[in-house]
């Protein structure tokens, strides 16, 4: 899996590029030079779920720079439960135009939680 | 007083009986494809038995992108990926136990499995899906030196600790292995404000994919020191620190390399290990180096119509792989029932030699008209780069594919057609890896 990319560049410009198996090998690497992008895997908080958190991603991939901020501004929000695969919990997460979406269901309790005896 | 006594003396006619074609024990992954393609060759009387209070198993602290690449051709995050095989088998109308822990499989497929509704159920079972996966290795397992205060976890646990608890595990982390696992935990960490000081490594090459080395370590600045390891926890109450030696070419550390490192938190990624404990005990004959059941291409063990996939057989590098091995013992458990396997009068071994640790599975014992091709699923011992898998039969090559690298931590696959396996000069595969420039 993968396959080793080098890139020749010269003054911020890609000259050549070596290594890359396939067309999207070589997207990715000119990619990962100009503007490094990653999707954001975390969790938010959820009120009166079977769980106290639930998982959620950027819809896209984000500039890898607005990784820790986006953390922390997600820090600050909490959903309620029931949850859908796919609810968008943030509309544009720090200004990037990408949302914020949950990645599993997440059923509302039942019940309260009861404190253990 | 009668009823202590019942329970005592173990009132066995008050016990719930019940008989089922499918019992599928575990309800992660590999279960769920287990049961979806058993479902889809005709079987409806399916039962997946799961402990936990929902399905999914592992992938659903698996929060990280990367998974489904292969089988659904998009990358999902592992609850994404948990959750469409989860609506398949509740779709199909498969009998799904949560809550349910598996006591006991006999070697005649009688499975005992216990929950809060029903008490101990007695489930005459005609075939059975082992898919219990696998579980970490602990500090136990390596044996390190020194005190032992709390913030000593597993990597895993530590992800489902964060991922669905939302509880972080510690502040100022050191890891102990670099294997996926390890790598995805580093990112995780530091993403939800714990500093990572270091990644060890006591092999001289990490067990992740590149991929993670630069999403989860680069993209960080967090440290990967390799042929490191830790040879001495600190702390009384709580982990206060680690000692980490340089190791030479046998693993052992090299006096006068010590270092400290002060962190509140140590999470070991060291390895995988099937969770075989039924299997055993229900006479499943057990892989060396896999710690995984020995099967034939149709995932059945040497326990007639006990069958096993997924990472309770070996472990898997990624969760396409588990899919598409449990829909092989899905759709042979249930041709099985359905009477259409065909057994080859002297089995095919297959070996593995040289450069190859082992393959999955150990032998071809069926003859299947509506199967094309069978696939191997190997692992070589050190990183090779251009090299040549080869599968010979009899000192006779038959054929081989290229590779341009090959690693510990990436499985390999070849696939084996049936036409090759008709005309086969013994009944016997062996495969190897050989670099180019010696081929």
């Amino acid at each position: 899996m993968g396959c080793d990319i080098d890139l020749e560049v010269e003054d911020g410009e890609i000259l050549s590029m070596e290594g890359a198996g396939c067309i999207q090998g070589e997207d990715y690497a000119r990619e990962e030079y100009r503007n490094p992008t990653r999707v954001l895997p975390t969790t938010v908080r959820v009120k009166g779920g079977v769980l106290p958190y639930v998982p959620v991603k950027t819809a896209e991939p984000i500039p890898k720079g607005e990784l820790e901020a986006a953390v922390e501004e997600l820090a600050t929000v909490e959903v309620e439960a029931p949850i859908e695969l796919g609810d968008v919990i943030v509309e544009d997460i720090r200004g990037t135009g990408v949302a914020i979406v949950a990645t599993r269901d997440l059923p509302a309790a039942e019940e309260e939680p009861v404190a253990a005896d | 007083m009668t009823e202590s006594r019942q329970a005592v003396t173990g009132d066995l006619d008050a016990m719930r009986r019940e008989e089922h074609d499918l019992v599928v024990v575990g309800g992660g992954p590999a279960g769920l494809g287990a049961a979806q393609a058993a479902y889809d060759e005709g079987v409806d009387d399916i039962v997946i038995l799961e402990r936990d209070f929902e399905l999914g198993g592992i992938l659903q602290q698996c929060v990280h992108p990367g998974f489904g690449l292969e089988y659904f051709e998009e990358e999902l995050t592992g609850p994404e990926y948990a959750q469409q095989f989860i609506e398949n088998v509740a779709e199909r109308g498969v009998d799904i136990r949560l809550d349910t822990m598996v006591l006991e499989v006999t070697h005649d497929r009688t499975v005992y499995a216990v929950n809060d509704e029903d008490g101990v159920t007695e489930i005459d079972a005609e075939k059975v899906i082992l898919a219990m996966g696998c579980r970490e290795r602990t500090r136990d397992a390596l044996d390190i030196p020194g005190s032992r205060p709390a913030g000593i976890f597993t990597a895993g646990t530590a992800q489902r600790l964060i991922n669905m608890e939302g509880k972080l595990p510690g502040e100022k982390a050191v890891i102990l292995g670099s294997g996926d696992v390890g790598l995805i935990m580093a990112r995780h960490m530091h993403l939800e404000g714990a500093e990572v000081e270091a990644v060890l490594e006591i092999m001289p090459y990490t067990g992740g994919i590149t991929r993670n080395v630069v999403q989860c370590l680069e993209d960080f600045d967090i440290p990967l020191r390799t042929q490191q390891t830790i040879t001495e926890i600190h702390g009384n109450d709580r982990v206060e620190g680690v000692t980490v030696q340089e190791v030479d070419e046998d693993f052992e550390p090299i006096p006068g390399t010590e270092y400290e490192i002060e962190c509140d938190t140590v999470l070991l990624s060291v390895g995988l290990i099937p969770e075989n404990e039924l299997s055993v005990d229900a006479g499943v004959e057990l892989h060396s180096v896999t710690g995984g059941p020995i099967v034939d291409e149709t995932r059945e063990t040497n326990v007639e119509d006990i069958y096993a996939c997924g990472n309770v057989l070996h472990v898997h590098d990624v969760v396409d792989w588990v899919t598409e091995e449990s829909m092989i013992a899905g759709r042979s458990a249930a041709r099985s029932l359905q009477d259409r396997v065909e057994t080859r009068e002297e089995p095919i071994e297959i070996e593995s030699t040289g450069k190859l640790r082992y393959v999955v599975p150990d032998r071809i014992s069926t003859v299947d008209p509506d199967r094309e091709e069978i696939p191997l699923y190997m692992r070589v011992h050190a990183p090779m780069e251009d090299v040549f898998v080869t599968l010979s039969s009899g000192g006779e090559e038959l054929t081989r594919t290229f590779e341009r690298r090959a690693e510990p931590g990436e499985m390999v696959t070849l696939n084996v057609d049936s036409d090759t396996l008709a005309e086969l000069p013994e009944p016997r595969l062996e495969l190897d890896v050989v670099q180019r420039e010696e081929a």
